[in-house]
């Protein structure tokens, strides 16, 4: 099967640029938020091909929030590649310092460690004062290498902003899977035991998968942050960390793009559920949830990948 | 002196609540190997069944005194409604899967019920506040506590040393132990292991429901109660050692002491230190403080 992740990312970017100014403010923001969502899903699906589910990856996604909202609020900066540059760089250096630990922990107990390092920080994030505590903080409008766009043009500023770093992230994880040290994961899941024989270290490959989905997830909670406008501790709580489980798995672990579906599809039931039915949108959210575990363990991406096999089969 | 009476006092009663709270999700890891999302939203159900039925029986004008048994039997009522339903209905096709998966379909039922809660009981707020303060209050030096607080710390003795009884002193809790140790090979010895896992889990509900249906007096009863219970169980839970009774005991008091410790000298810290102390637990002893020795798989 030809590998046609690089001509749908450079499609996915085109198609945002030109259609961008055609759609409503409001589609915009979804698809920005749907972006920074995805960013951190990208990260999870990584950790997920080497059989870790991190209920904590909040932690960072709330990391680079904070510190896309503290230059904003101490320095005066509002430049979105800056915070996102700031947010990915911070998580990635708490990622790098706990990774010592977290990459000793499998199943369980990564899970759960994961869980209660991200309450760490919303525990530390309610009760300070210079943070808002559990109201939070508002985060400055975006601007963008200086320039502050007009009012009618910001959201579409930040979509394509959001959407070329997602492109970028996307294409980098496509290539870092395809390497020898990205093929060690699916191994590591598969059997542990045997990756050490071939003379690889399971830890360091972990330690490495953790710190950029960390990365990433700091990039999504500046994007987030500067996209909303507005961030609080709730960005730390393990209900976020849920969703975030929620769309990854909903996704799968197929491909690149396959978080970034998962997220657009997470928005879209959020939107569309929450609109119909506000008492059953996460109703909504559970029984697809268990649908795809039981009947899509690999994921939604698995239809695709499916289709595409049976066409080259034909 | 008295400040520190009031530190133990106010730890001990948070303690018991605790480990109500969270006893029931150490059972159902210690037998079935499940951690237990649908923990909190058992809380809620109790909560919620608790202050629709208490509050029906109040304004009825049925003894206010019986108003105790009340909360206790809804409790069990809207458990054996959905327990058995979700165990027999789904989790029991689930056993062969990894525990993270069913880790995740664990937290897909909690969306479920969350949202079935609201369907049932709607979105306004439910008080039931009577039972709180029937039972007037008790002095400690020149401190007041409501009596009510005893009925949670004698709740949590009574479900801990059932418990306890159970596991060790019954030809049940033998059976059981023999299930945990190897549901395969007890089950060639004839031990039925699916009704374990079916009264287990009920069981450990249960307990969730009735912490839920005893805490429904003392606050507002609104969606969304069993969120924090997750995480808080997790952390008792964890700090003792996941499946661990005694430990359960020894995560709830920490957890109730260090908590209280935080509130009345450094309010500021009170969520931090309860998560951090987590954190440090599984860092240096990850299978908690109670655990055995466990051979390493790599």
């Amino acid at each position: 099967m030809r590998d046609r992740t690089h001509i749908a990312l450079a499609a996915l970017l085109l198609a945002v640029a030109a259609g961008g100014p055609f759609l409503p403010k409001w589609a915009l923001f979804l698809l920005t938020i749907a972006v920074a969502k995805g960013l951190v899903a990208l990260g999870l699906m990584l950790l997920l091909r080497a059989g870790l589910v991190s209920f904590g990856q909040a932690l960072y996604y709330c990391l680079g929030a904070y510190s896309a909202g503290s230059i904003g609020r101490f320095f005066g900066i509002g430049d979105i590649f800056v915070q996102m540059a700031l947010g990915a760089a911070v998580a990635a250096l708490f990622a790098w310092l706990l990774g010592f630990l977290l990459a000793r922990y499998r199943g369980i107990f990564f899970g759960l460690l994961s869980l209660a390092l991200s309450m760490i920080l919303y525990g530390l994030l309610v009760k300070n004062e210079a943070f808002g505590s559990t109201d939070g903080i508002n985060v400055l409008p975006s601007t963008l290498f200086g320039i502050r766009p007009g009012e009618g043009a910001l959201r579409y500023v930040v979509a394509l902003a959001a959407t070329s770093v997602a492109v970028i992230a996307a294409l980098l994880v496509h290539r870092y899977m395809h390497t020898p040290q990205g093929a060690l994961a699916p191994a590591i899941k598969d059997n542990e035991v045997r990756v050490e024989y071939m003379g690889a270290s399971a830890q360091r490959a972990i330690h490495v998968i953790y710190v950029i989905a960390a990365a990433l997830a700091g990039t999504g909670g500046a994007l987030a942050a500067t996209a909303v406008g507005h961030i609080d501790p709730d960005m730390a709580y393990w209900t976020q960390s849920g969703e975030f489980i929620f769309i990854t798995i909903l996704a799968g672990t197929g491909s690149a793009l396959a978080p970034f579906l998962g997220a657009v599809i997470f928005g879209i039931i959020h939107t569309v559920a929450y609109d119909l039915s506000p008492n059953t949108w996460q109703m909504t959210l559970g029984i697809s949830l268990l649908v795809v575990i039981v009947f899509l363990p690999d994921g939604l991406w698995s239809l695709f990948a499916r289709s595409a096999k049976a066409r080259g089969a034909a | 002196m008295e400040h520190i009476a009031a530190v133990l006092v106010d730890g001990i009663i948070y303690s018991a609540w605790l480990f109500i709270a969270a006893v029931g999700m150490t059972l159902i890891y210690g037998v079935m190997k499940i951690v237990n999302i649908t923990h909190g939203s058992f809380y809620a159900l109790g909560a919620y069944a608790a202050a629709s039925l208490t509050g029906a029986w109040l304004a009825h004008g049925y003894p206010p005194m019986l108003s105790y048994a009340v909360l206790l039997a809804a409790a069990v009522v809207v458990t054996l409604v959905f327990a058995p339903l979700i165990e027999r209905g789904l989790l029991r096709f689930m056993y062969a899967k990894d525990e993270v998966v069913i880790l995740l379909i664990t937290y897909a039922l909690f969306l479920i019920l969350e949202d079935t809660i609201k369907l049932v009981w709607g979105v306004d707020p439910y008080f039931i506040a009577e039972p709180y303060g029937l039972l007037g209050s008790f002095d400690i030096g020149s401190l007041s506590y409501p009596t009510y607080n005893l009925i949670l710390v004698g709740l949590a003795l009574a479900s801990g040393i059932g418990l306890a009884w159970l596991l060790n002193r019954t030809r049940t809790g033998k059976l059981l132990r023999a299930v945990i140790h190897d549901p395969q090979v007890s089950s060639a010895m004839g031990v039925n292991v699916d009704r374990f896992y079916l009264v287990t889990f009920t069981c450990g509900s249960m307990l969730a429901a009735v912490g839920g249906a005893f805490t429904a007096p003392t606050v507002s009863v609104v969606p969304g109660l069993g969120v924090e219970v997750v995480v808080l169980s997790f952390a008792v839970v964890v700090i003792g050692g996941l499946g661990s009774l005694p430990g359960a005991a020894l995560g709830a008091v920490i957890v109730g002491l260090v908590r209280s410790i935080s509130i009345h000298y450094m309010p500021q810290v009170e969520l931090f230190v309860i998560y951090f102390v987590m954190a440090l637990v599984l860092a240096f002893r990850p299978r908690g403080l109670f655990s055995l020795a466990e051979a390493r798989k790599i």
